[in-house]
């Protein structure tokens, strides 16, 4: 089976700053990764193939230097890998993106064979919108399944597959018909270390580079910031929390006195929620 | 599965390994270079400068796109007693040349950005790949390495070990000793962020010019080492460091050290209003030349830290380890050229061309320096005291009349060590220097 992984390559949100003025955030000096959970889509796409046969090929869109994410994630296995880079993408939202992805998938398609599934992580830890992944599945017409964690059954044959999918109060148990999308949640399973093999391969493979025309792109309007009807309106850093934690002198008192001071203390902080409380228990 | 054979394996991708790799792979040589961090600077901690030369004679175009802060204009060495310091400052213009001689940089960027060089003079790197063990054939030869991701060893004439101060794979291997304590100093350093603009007000610089700082004295509570304060472009590195082994007679963390001297009255004010974002330390290795190991055997060399090339007294280092990076390098070039082995015999050439060099000339002349200071623990305590209260004699004025100020600042002198101690320290000295 042929299998797309979409990934990012983001600033690392462990050492990232934001602008004391501009409240943007800074990115130069920061150092990039994978986004975290595009890791466990990858996992999740090998695992597929290491089971059932078949390649990975990974894609992003992104800045020339996205190549090192490429590269990485060859590192763990994938078979090859393609980045899609122009100019004209500059300044995306998810539409554009969604766009310019979907539009590179079918180009993939085309020149490695059509994937079954489609995996992206369950969003981005940059931009955190989630709409990227459906965006795709939309365009390409794609049954999609999002926060999936855990892949189970595929017949190829019936192009069937079940997964697992985290829903309000449970988990879903769903199946649908192939090909699919499917943006994988965190945790899903380990992430291996890619063999020695595969880093040397990686380390000398060539990534495919595409610009805008190679991946068969000719609607300009949807692309980059022209494409993007999303307006970031304002941006600020939030304010730190006021409220300081509350010490009660634990001295000289039984569980049943420092019952009662907290409670005390949460009524004080928390007005009306007394009443609530007693509202609550009257009905059991 | 075949083996993969290289003509040769660097480990590590510092300095030393970028050196070699890069030297190696412009040859045309088939080289692996191997990185246990994220990238090559990850995890790699100086303070740092850049010494231009050992640079130059690699890339002499390097300028054009490295990541380098600030060019040195200016040097001030300290020495510091609990109130004060007593400083020589140069300062000269002619530092701000067209092709600087010394740099701040930011390791993580700048070693990243020479490894980027490296991949792109051919050689194959693979980072977050550790080297666990050399492998050697029945005769003891080293062929190889193997590694920490599942898989074969791979295979090489050479295998030259860059692989930083703690040579783990070196020891493993039973190529070295264990790090002795006396030979290696613990070094921890502080990033404090600040506006361009202040740093260029508070040193008294513009554009990219930059000052150091290079601090001894009551700051390290009469163990051997010392301080620094360089100036990045939105940064100021501060650190200080000990040797290991007096750190360990005198039971003080190296933190608390760093505590004090930033609590300094000379420094405290340097740093105000600055921002810490990251906390490193290192060991490293100012045994000298005695500290020196085993340099190389068959199929292999060391390079670097890993071959304790640092010159404590001068804050040098990187630039020794580039030097001996591209030393090894070039030996292995010229014997593959001669379609020579990498026997221990041949390899041998590598030491003669390092002893013709910079590099263990100046080791050799300071070979004596640092049991020099371990033994005579008031030279970096009882001078720089006295020091002090000369000059507060010298320029107070108070009433009393020069020449009874000169009689007491002699007084103080041979009070304090006595004319006997003072032309031994002075002999002592001149003895360690020559």
């Amino acid at each position: 089976m042929h299998i797309v992984v979409c990934i990012k390559q983001v600033p690392d949100s462990a050492q990232i700053r934001v602008h004391p003025v501009h409240n943007t955030i800074m990115r130069q000096g920061v150092p990039t990764i994978i986004n975290p959970y595009d890791l466990f889509a990858l996992e999740e796409a090998l695992r597929l193939r290491d089971r059932l046969g078949g390649a990975v090929t990974v894609l992003t869109m992104g800045p020339p230097m996205a190549e090192d994410s490429l590269r990485k994630a060859l590192t763990f296995g994938a078979d090859r890998a393609v980045l899609l880079t122009d100019r004209f993408f500059a300044g995306s939202d998810t539409l554009a993106t969604s766009y310019a992805l979907s539009m590179a998938i079918q180009k993939i398609g085309e020149s490695w064979g059509t994937p079954d599934v489609v995996f992206t992580g369950k969003q981005t830890i940059d931009g955190d919108t989630a709409q990227v992944g459906p965006g795709i599945a939309r365009r390409l017409g794609l049954n999609q399944l999002t926060y999936v964690s855990a892949i189970g059954a595929v017949d190829l044959a019936a192009r069937t597959i079940e997964v697992s999918r985290r829903a309000e109060g449970g988990v879903q148990e769903l199946a649908t018909r192939l090909p699919a999308l499917i943006t994988v949640l965190e945790g899903t399973s380990e992430i291996r270390r890619g063999r020695l093999a595969d880093a040397l391969r990686a380390a000398r493979a060539e990534v495919t580079v595409w610009n805008a025309a190679q991946a068969g792109i000719t609607e300009m309007t949807k692309c980059g910031l022209r494409g993007s009807p999303t307006v970031v309106k304002n941006v600020f850093a939030p304010k730190g929390r006021a409220t300081k934690a509350s010490l009660l002198d634990t001295r000289e008192k039984t569980p049943g006195e420092l019952a009662e001071a907290m409670m005390a203390r949460i009524f004080d902080a928390l007005p009306g929620i007394e009443g609530d409380l007693l509202a609550h228990a009257a009905q059991y | 599965m075949s083996l993969e054979v290289f003509d040769a394996i660097v480990i590590g991708a510092g300095p030393a390994g970028n050196a070699a790799a890069y030297t190696l792979a412009k040859s045309g040589l088939k080289v692996l270079q191997l990185e246990r961090g994220e990238y090559a600077g990850s995890k790699n901690v100086q303070g740092a400068i850049l010494y231009a030369d050992a640079l130059e004679k690699l890339m002499p175009d390097f300028r054009e796109d490295a990541p380098l802060e600030r060019h040195i204009v200016e040097q001030r060495m300290w020495m510091m007693d609990d109130n004060s310091h007593t400083g020589m400052h140069y300062r000269s213009d002619s530092f701000n040349e067209e092709k600087p001689n010394r740099y701040t940089i930011i390791r993580s960027q700048f070693d990243r950005w020479f490894n980027r060089r490296v991949r792109e003079a051919g050689a194959v790197v693979l980072c977050e790949t550790t080297v666990t063990e050399l492998l050697k054939d029945t005769n003891g030869r080293v062929i190889g390495v193997k590694t920490d991701r599942h898989g074969d060893a791979i295979l090489a004439d050479v295998v030259i070990l860059a692989e930083g101060v703690n040579g783990l794979v070196g020891q493993r291997a039973g190529l070295r000793q264990e790090l002795q304590p006396a030979h290696v100093a613990l070094a921890v350093k502080e990033m404090h962020f600040l506006p361009e603009e202040v740093i260029a007000a508070r040193f008294n610089l513009k554009g990219d010019e930059g000052v150091v700082i290079e601090a001894m004295g009551t700051i390290t509570k009469g163990m051997v080492g010392t301080a620094f304060l360089y100036t990045n472009r939105e940064s100021i590195s501060v650190g200080i460091g000990c040797m290991v082994q007096d750190l360990a007679e005198n039971r003080v963390s190296s933190s608390a050290l760093l505590e004090a001297f930033k609590a300094h009255p000379s420094i405290r004010s340097l740093l105000e209003g600055s921002e810490v974002r990251e906390y490193a330390a290192h060991l490293i290795p100012e045994g000298g030349y005695k500290a020196v190991p085993q340099l190389y055997g068959e199929g292999w060399l060391v390079v670097g830290d890993a071959a304790h090339f640092v010159n404590a007294v001068h804050r040098e280092g990187s630039n020794l380890a580039m030097t001996s990076g591209r030393i090894a390098a070039e030996t292995v070039v010229w014997l593959k050229r001669r379609r020579e082995a990498c026997s221990a015999e041949n390899l041998a050439e590598y030491r003669r061309r390092l002893e013709a060099s910079f590099v263990m000339k100046d080791l050799k002349k300071y070979r004596g320096i640092p049991a020099l200071l371990h033994r005579n623990k008031h030279f970096l305590d009882l001078y720089p005291r006295i020091a002090s209260r000369a000059a507060q004699i010298w320029l107070r004025v108070d009433g009393v009349d020069k020449r009874s100020k000169e009689g007491e600042i002699v007084r103080d002198l041979r009070a304090a060590r006595g004319w006997r101690g003072l032309v031994g320290d002075a002999f002592k000295v001149a003895r360690a220097w020559r």
